[in-house]
């Protein structure tokens, strides 16, 4: 088989690619190869339909009508299990075939699975959160065995999101985290503890600074975890959510280049000059942190997702970099969070916090030579965007240094010249 | 308001050093949102009342509105999750659809205007300025006693009410 | 004893059925008469603040306000009318000066009011307007004593030499507002609309700001006794200078700026500490004789190389028609006379409404005298003082002005509604205050637009009534009397007036 462009995966940064490229090219032919069973779904609302927020078709963030309009042609329950660089051409694993001009993978994340002495004869009870069909593999499994509790292995943003989607299913959790903080790559102490405080008022209890050493089973059923700190706790389900890492399979054994993940220059293209990457599995130029990284999140995929479809149309866009950013609401509790929000060495930065008792309230900036380079919201998170457009903006804050963290805050603290802009209502361009 | 909805991009443009912080806006954009559209039912009857599309800032003698942009790059398209925010073909403007929204919050998180607002109870988006889609022309721009708020057309130059 | 406060003027009428409690006459009364209780759930009105300037009422979405007057009232009394008993209690609670803005709001006579005009039947037609030429053109300046033409070569040329003239395509001029007792916005709208409609604006006593000198080439540069602003760039930018002896408002006491109105601009363009009183001196300290006058005439006339109008400005007193023409003779090119009716932003109130003549009889007197001296055509006369509607431009014009000034009906074309508390700075329509809050609420764009309207509506009535008299020039109808007749006006009005009474033919 024979097409123009090939994309391997189909979640964001495919989709958007798909209409990168149909705004330049609307006739050439686009293939997308997805090793999943289902035509479109946004992978972070898992967590919602574990909970029983959404049902599977309200999951889908285009419809079918999409890939219709743009006539693409979307082959599902394939996995791309080789590409042949100087062939330009991919091998799936039903045999099949596909040559192509432009090539897209975005096959993102894998999760990644620690070695845990006892997990290899342990049949049945594990899982991992990252893909659908898992989810309901889960679902069933908690009905057909009547779960109450779960031990959930890692407290990062799946694992919560994991622990949020169990908790409204009526179940108790355990949460096991290695760090001394939840959602440690964003959260500081404080944030954490808020957090924890909330969790432990819905049926949840935190473990922190350890980690799983060995697990029995019962008839190849999981029936125990030990914790390193010697611990043990009854469990008849667990979840591993410690992280997910850029899905390489595909690229194993090819020329393309990798580090983490696999590299690409401003234009979205490996070393190889039709092959472009997208999304969870790329390292790409990170905006904060001026150097390539793996920034696995919704925006950043799309961003990349559309800016290698038009490069691979023929319409030249670079990539100006993301940084990392997350919004997630857990237990009630809203958070949204910038950049560099707990830096190794403090004392290189300048941190601005405040926090109400009692109101799951925490506010965090951190600056660096006057410049925004991180925060975190937590309770009130309107107007947080603004901080987005100020740390890409690399404004000096020196002026309104004192305003950032008051109740008011908005465009009006901001020195007049800069919003006004903003105000007049020009819009965001990139 | 007739039938005449409006085809063509269109923006709204803030004059701070015109705003007199009176919030009409605010007020017509409710009532324009409204179902019986009348300002007496919006506000004292039954029906509930709506949000409106409108941030208003004020500090002493500094005050503007802020509404929704419909930015040409808009950064809360590429960051939701559901794709409950959309960009309408016809006119071009990002518009919310309220069925799909799960309430993630990554539109708040994205937008550099802090112009979306969160509605916790229903964890859904409250409110999104949707540029009046649904009239001739926009309330706030309507109604503003001091032409703070004005519609311009794409090349910039003015639209007023016929 | 019990203080007492002064009366209640006004009761601010809410319908509560219509009250949505939005709160914008809350937030917008710079008098906070308004306020939101979210106990009850109720907007109410504490009237006693309230000064009637009605900008509550036109705002509020649901037309729910309703400012009513004289609430509160004492026992009917012919002797103690108006403001009498209420100045007493706030001169025994201060023992100050009791100030006023705007003009003399009193019931003396009316002469406007009680003059009417001719309009062509049979044996003179009428003109229309719409379909013949009809010039309101009119030019402000000294015209020559004669005409100078030259014969060469079977034709003729026009030789005469012909002073600096202002240029105005309606008889309609803003008189002087000072940037100080009004805002720059209020500044910029009339400044914008007298370019555009092809008049001229004055600067007052404030100086000139720089955000207008786009506006500057159709300005009158006011020379007053406090000498605020001026410089030799000031006057250069002008196209006419006027020095101002005094205003109908205040005759004989110099212009008053109170510290909460002088803000940091007003400072910085008048050169004045922050916050203090302006009060500039009653007389010119280098004017004391009519030949002291002349001198500054010609100073002025030297520094701006003759090239530009210079005029004076007085109020309308009883001795008008003499002083008119000393000034005249003095060589100035315009005299403006300022009726008892003139407005101001700050006055003591027993001067504004005791001290000056209505500019009625100051026009007629002035017009005769100049005629019968043989001088009329020395200096341009500019009417001033309560100029209301284009009946009273009309008639200004019959009585002997060249042109009128107004200020008053600009600023309420502009939104006042003449509460008379300018004084204070709380103007709510953004006009007689520096309070950024407020003058924000003036729009330049509108305000321009709502001047020039002013000055186009008014310039077409008066071409209506031009018609109607079947005269076709406004030229032709400056001090011709015979266009007006008096109406229970006694002998003495119409002699003075130099009109007959209506039923009385030619």
């Amino acid at each position: 088989m024979k097409t123009k462009y090939l994309i391997i995966g189909n979640s964001v940064a495919g989709v958007y690619c798909i209409e990168a490229i149909r705004e330049v090219d609307k006739r050439g032919k686009i293939t997308v190869v997805s090793d999943e069973n289902i035509i479109n779904y946004s992978r972070p609302l898992i967590s919602y339909y574990l909970g029983g927020r959404v049902t599977k078709e309200e999951m889908a963030f285009r419809d079918e009508e999409f890939y219709r309009e743009n006539e693409v042609q979307l082959i599902l329950n394939r996995k791309a299990v080789r590409i042949l660089v100087e062939e330009n051409r991919i091998e799936l694993s039903g045999g099949e075939e596909i040559e192509f001009e432009k090539l897209l993978i975005s096959s993102g994340g894998e999760p990644i699975l620690p070695p845990i002495e006892g997990i290899e004869k342990v049949k049945e009870g594990v899982f991992t959160f990252t893909r659908l069909e898992e989810v309901d593999r889960l679902i069933d499994y908690i009905q057909a065995n009547k779960i109450e509790e779960v031990t959930v292995l890692g407290a990062g943003l799946i694992g919560l999101k994991c622990t949020e989607g169990l908790l409204e299913r009526g179940l108790r959790v355990n949460i096991i985290e290695l760090a001394d903080r939840i959602l440690a790559n964003t959260f500081d102490q404080e944030a954490s503890r808020i957090l924890e405080n909330a969790l432990g008022r819905k049926n949840c209890r935190v473990r922190k600074e350890d980690t799983i050493v060995r697990v029995e089973e019962k008839k190849g059923k999981i029936d125990k975890v030990i914790l390193r700190s010697g611990e043990t706790i009854p469990t008849r389900l667990l979840v591993i959510a410690v992280g997910v890492r850029p899905n390489l399979g595909v690229v194993k054994g090819t020329s393309i280049k990798c580090n983490r993940g696999v590299l690409v220059n401003d234009f979205m293209q490996t070393n190889i000059k039709n092959i472009y990457a997208a999304g969870d599995m790329t390292e790409a130029k990170d905006f904060l942190l001026q150097r390539k990284s793996v920034l696995a999140i919704w925006p950043t995929a799309a961003r990349q997702g559309k800016i290698a479809g038009y490069n691979m149309a023929g319409k030249k866009k670079k990539y100006n970099g993301l940084f990392i950013m997350n919004s997630v609401e857990l237990v009630g509790v809203p958070t949204i969070s910038f950049g560099i929000t707990n830096p190794p060495d403090p004392e290189n930065f300048e941190i601005l916090a405040r926090k109400n008792e009692g109101e799951n309230y925490y506010r965090k900036i951190v600056l660096k030579d006057n410049r925004i380079v991180g925060a975190i919201f937590m309770g009130k998170i309107e107007r947080a965007g603004i901080f987005s457009g100020l740390i890409r903006d690399r404004l000096d804050v020196s002026s309104f240094k004192d305003d950032l963290l008051s109740d008011d805050f908005g465009l009006l603290v901001l020195p007049a010249e800069y919003r006004k802009h903003m105000v007049r209502g020009e819009g965001f361009t990139e | 308001m007739g039938d005449k909805k409006i085809n063509k991009p269109r923006r709204i443009i803030i004059r701070e050093e015109y705003c007199m912080g009176c919030r009409l806006c605010e007020v017509w954009c409710i009532v324009a949102h409204s179902k019986s559209k009348d300002i007496i039912k919006a506000y004292k009857g039954q029906e509930p009342r709506p949000v409106s599309g409108i941030y208003f800032e004020e500090r002493g003698a500094i005050s503007f509105t802020l509404q929704c942009r419909h930015c040409e790059d808009a950064p809360c398209l590429e960051a939701c999750l559901t794709g409950a925010m959309y960009r309408d073909k016809k006119t071009g403007m990002v518009l919310h659809n309220k069925d799909k929204c799960v309430g993630c919050w990554m539109c708040i998180m994205a937008c550099p205007y802090g112009v979306i607002k969160p509605d916790f109870k229903e964890k859904k988006v409250a409110s999104k300025c949707d540029l009046c889609i649904e009239r001739e022309f926009p309330a706030c721009v309507e109604h503003c006693p001091n032409e703070a708020i004005i519609l311009v057309n794409k090349k910039g130059e003015r639209i007023d009410k016929e | 004893m019990a203080i007492p406060k002064k009366l209640r003027e006004f009761d601010v009428v809410r319908d509560d059925e219509k009250c949505i409690r939005c709160e914008v006459c809350c937030r917008m009364c710079a008098n906070d008469v308004h306020s939101y209780d979210a106990e009850t759930d109720k907007v109410s009105a504490d009237s006693a603040k309230c000064v009637g300037c009605h900008f509550c009422e036109d705002v509020c979405p649901t037309e729910a306000l309703v400012i009513k007057r004289n609430k509160s009232q004492i026992k009917r009394n012919a002797n103690w009318k108006n403001d009498a008993l209420g100045n007493i209690i706030k001169q025994a609670n201060t023992g100050g000066v009791v100030l006023i803005g705007m003009g003399n709001d009193r019931p003396i006579r009316d002469y406007f009011g009680h003059i009417v005009l001719n309009a062509s039947q049979v044996t003179n037609p009428s003109i229309d307007p719409l379909r013949e030429p009809m010039e309101l053109k009119t030019f402000i300046g000294s015209k020559p004593d004669r005409i100078e033409l030259v014969e060469k070569k079977s034709k003729i040329k026009n030789t005469t030499e012909i002073p600096p003239q202002l240029e105005l395509e309606t008889p309609v001029l803003f008189t002087a507002m000072s940037f100080g007792s009004i805002s720059l916005n209020a500044c910029k709208s009339l400044a914008k609309a007298a370019c555009d409609f092809g008049t001229y604006w004055n600067t007052g006593e404030g100086g000139l700001h720089k955000d207008l000198y786009p506006y500057a080439h159709r300005c009158i540069v006011q020379v007053a006794s406090g000498r605020f602003g001026v410089d030799r760039e000031y006057l250069k930018k002008g196209a006419a200078i006027e020095i101002k002896i005094g205003q109908g408002a205040k005759p004989g006491i110099g212009g008053h700026l109170p510290g909460e109105k002088v803000s940091a601009e007003i400072s910085s363009t008048r050169m004045i500490p922050e916050g203090t009183d302006a009060l500039s001196p009653a007389p010119h300290h280098d004017i004391y004789s009519i030949e002291d006058l002349r001198q500054l005439i010609f100073a002025l006339k030297e520094a701006t190389d003759y090239k530009k109008p210079v005029g004076v400005k007085i109020a309308a007193v009883h001795n008008v028609a003499p002083i008119a023409s000393g000034i005249v003779r003095a060589g100035a090119d315009f005299v403006v006379i300022d009726g008892i009716r003139g407005g101001t932003g700050a006055a003591p109130q027993i001067i504004r409404d005791n001290v000056g003549i209505p500019i009625e009889l100051a026009v007629a007197a002035v017009d005769q005298r100049l005629r019968e001296e043989g001088i009329r055509h020395r200096a341009s006369l500019i009417a001033a003082g309560g100029i209301k509607s284009s009946g009273d431009v009309v008639k200004a014009v019959a009585l002997g002005a060249d042109a009128v000034y107004i200020g008053t009906a600009a600023l309420v074309a502009l939104g006042c509604h003449l509460c008379q508390r300018c004084y204070t700075g709380k103007c709510n329509w953004g006009i007689a205050t520096q309070d950024p809050y407020l003058t924000k609420r003036l729009n330049p764009e509108i305000g321009a637009k709502r001047a020039y309207n002013l000055l186009r509506g008014w310039s077409l009535e008066i071409k209506e009534m031009l018609g109607g008299m079947g005269i076709n020039a406004i030229e032709s109808l400056r001090g011709n009397k015979e266009q007006l007749r008096g109406v229970g006006l006694h002998e003495k009005e119409l002699e003075l007036l130099g009109i007959k009474h209506a039923g009385e033919a030619w």
